[in-house]
């Protein structure tokens, strides 16, 4: 067994705290990435201009900017302009959950538009309220059409939080790079670093088509147990498209 | 607390553009990588023998699912004497090129199978049957996805900054470090990127639409 294993289980408590930054950090941003998501992709369908035209700033400002200058903008720039700090690890929830959140939007848009005009006249015709027609039956199916692309906006979150690290919050990345510094074993660090993600992209890609199979169920599609294993489409056919 | 100081603005703007040539040069090499290599990659995961495609898919998942920025740290810490930029062009084609595979494997899936039938009716030769058949039909549809995966990497390239490669945001925050004007170097940064990027995905999405997809 090498230096750098054998200072790994030793510091077994660090790498534990690293790793719950890395989770908190993934599992928070994508929650504002979530509420952001459905509130920009439903304003973006609505009848007012003046929402609709809100919403489209909006994403096309957090998707064109680079997350990388919006969270060094949430860092560095805003304590000069309002004076107020956030800690390294909110910082990183509010870029991420700003950037992922505008690409969800899109996807949102996209599924809620690929619902069959039928439903929507079905559901008048029922004389269903609005809300009870987005609720009751809009959503559900778009909300099977949406989870695929969520799932790699998810990794794509979880890909970005190595940036962490550049803004001194304590993730899993800066815990691994300080056990290199100390055991000067590059290779087996970096290679540890990468499967310790891999791992846990795969584990989220499977909790993704747990909730994929439910919201199947729902609409009565039943699948089979194997796609609870299957990877992640990268298809250009995900609503949104890719990134 | 400080307000919004016009001359850093100014003052910047030159010695951004200047980092703005190195993050398009990177850009447009790391597409051009990622372009051949992930054609290549889908050309060999149609390869007859397992013993090509398990391990190639492999790869592929893993450099997919893994960090962008752990790779490059990674790539820099290993290689130390090579050129920065040389290894984030690199890391950026190779990273890409498990998103452009994806794309071309689309478009190669795409293709009828009566036209592989044909060729093989016609007794041509493997090669002939990719140049002069397959590949012009299967690359048609590709290019939007390409350009999209292009911003993509356009809007990735502030981590070359980190392995030290002098790009436009190595210069903001050297110019927000020296001047204390971080606020201004990095709004202007952000919508230097913006004015770049939104014109060009416009563009993808009208091609997008000519090709109907």
């Amino acid at each position: 067994m090498s230096d750098f294993f054998s200072l790994l289980v030793e510091e077994f408590p660090q790498i534990r705290s690293g790793l719950w930054v890395t989770l908190q950090a993934t599992a928070l941003g994508a929650l504002l990435a979530l509420v952001l998501a459905f509130a920009l992709g439903l304003a973006a369908g609505s009848r007012l201009l003046l929402v609709r035209g809100v919403s489209r700033v909006v994403v096309e400002f957090f998707r064109g900017t680079s997350l990388y200058i919006q969270l060094f903008w949430l860092y560095y720039a805003m304590p000069l302009v309002t004076g107020y700090e956030l800690t390294p690890v909110i910082c990183g929830v509010v870029a991420f959950g700003l950037n992922f959140g505008a690409y969800g939007a899109e996807v949102v848009r996209g599924a809620v538009n690929s619902v069959p005009r039928a439903q929507y006249e079905a559901a008048i015709a029922l004389n269903l309220s609005p809300f009870r027609r987005l609720w009751k039956v809009i959503l559900p199916q778009a909300w099977v059409q949406m989870i695929p692309s969520f799932t790699n906006l998810l990794i794509q979150l979880l890909k970005a939080t190595p940036l962490l690290w550049l803004i001194s919050a304590a993730d899993l990345m800066t815990v691994i790079q300080t056990l290199r510094d100390r055991t000067g074993e590059t290779l087996t660090a970096y290679l540890t670093l990468l499967a310790a993600y891999f791992v846990l992209a795969y584990a989220l890609t499977m909790l993704m088509n747990l909730l994929e199979r439910s919201a199947k169920r729902r609409l009565g599609l039943e699948t089979g147990a194997t796609s609870l294993f299957k990877s992640r489409s990268t298809s250009t056919a995900t609503v949104g498209g890719a990134r | 607390m400080n307000g919004f100081d016009w001359n850093a603005v100014r003052e910047s703007l030159p010695d951004l553009l200047n980092g703005f040539r190195i993050t398009l040069l990177a850009t447009v090499l790391g597409t051009l990588v990622a372009a051949v290599l992930g054609l290549a990659v889908a050309v060999a995961q149609r390869a007859p023998s397992r013993f090509v495609t398990v391990p190639v898919r492999a790869v592929m998942e893993f450099v997919r699912s893994t960090p962008l920025l752990v790779q490059l740290v990674g790539a820099a810490a290993l290689f130390s004497s090579v050129e920065p930029l040389y290894i984030g062009i690199a890391v950026l084609g190779v990273h890409y090129a498990a998103y452009t595979s994806e794309v071309y494997r689309a478009g190669i899936d795409g293709v009828p199978k009566g036209q592989w039938e044909a060729c093989r009716a016609l007794s041509l030769s493997p090669r002939r049957t990719w140049q002069a058949v397959i590949l012009p039909q299967a690359v048609r549809n590709v290019l939007p996805a390409l350009g999209n995966y292009a911003i993509s990497m356009f809007k990735e390239t502030p981590f070359l900054a980190v392995i030290t490669v002098q790009e436009m945001v190595f210069e903001a925050r050297k110019y927000g470090a020296d001047h204390f004007a971080y606020t201004e170097v990095f709004t202007l940064a952000g919508l230097i990127f913006l004015v770049a990027s939104y014109p060009t995905s416009l563009l993808m999405r009208k091609l997008e639409k000519r090709l109907g997809h």
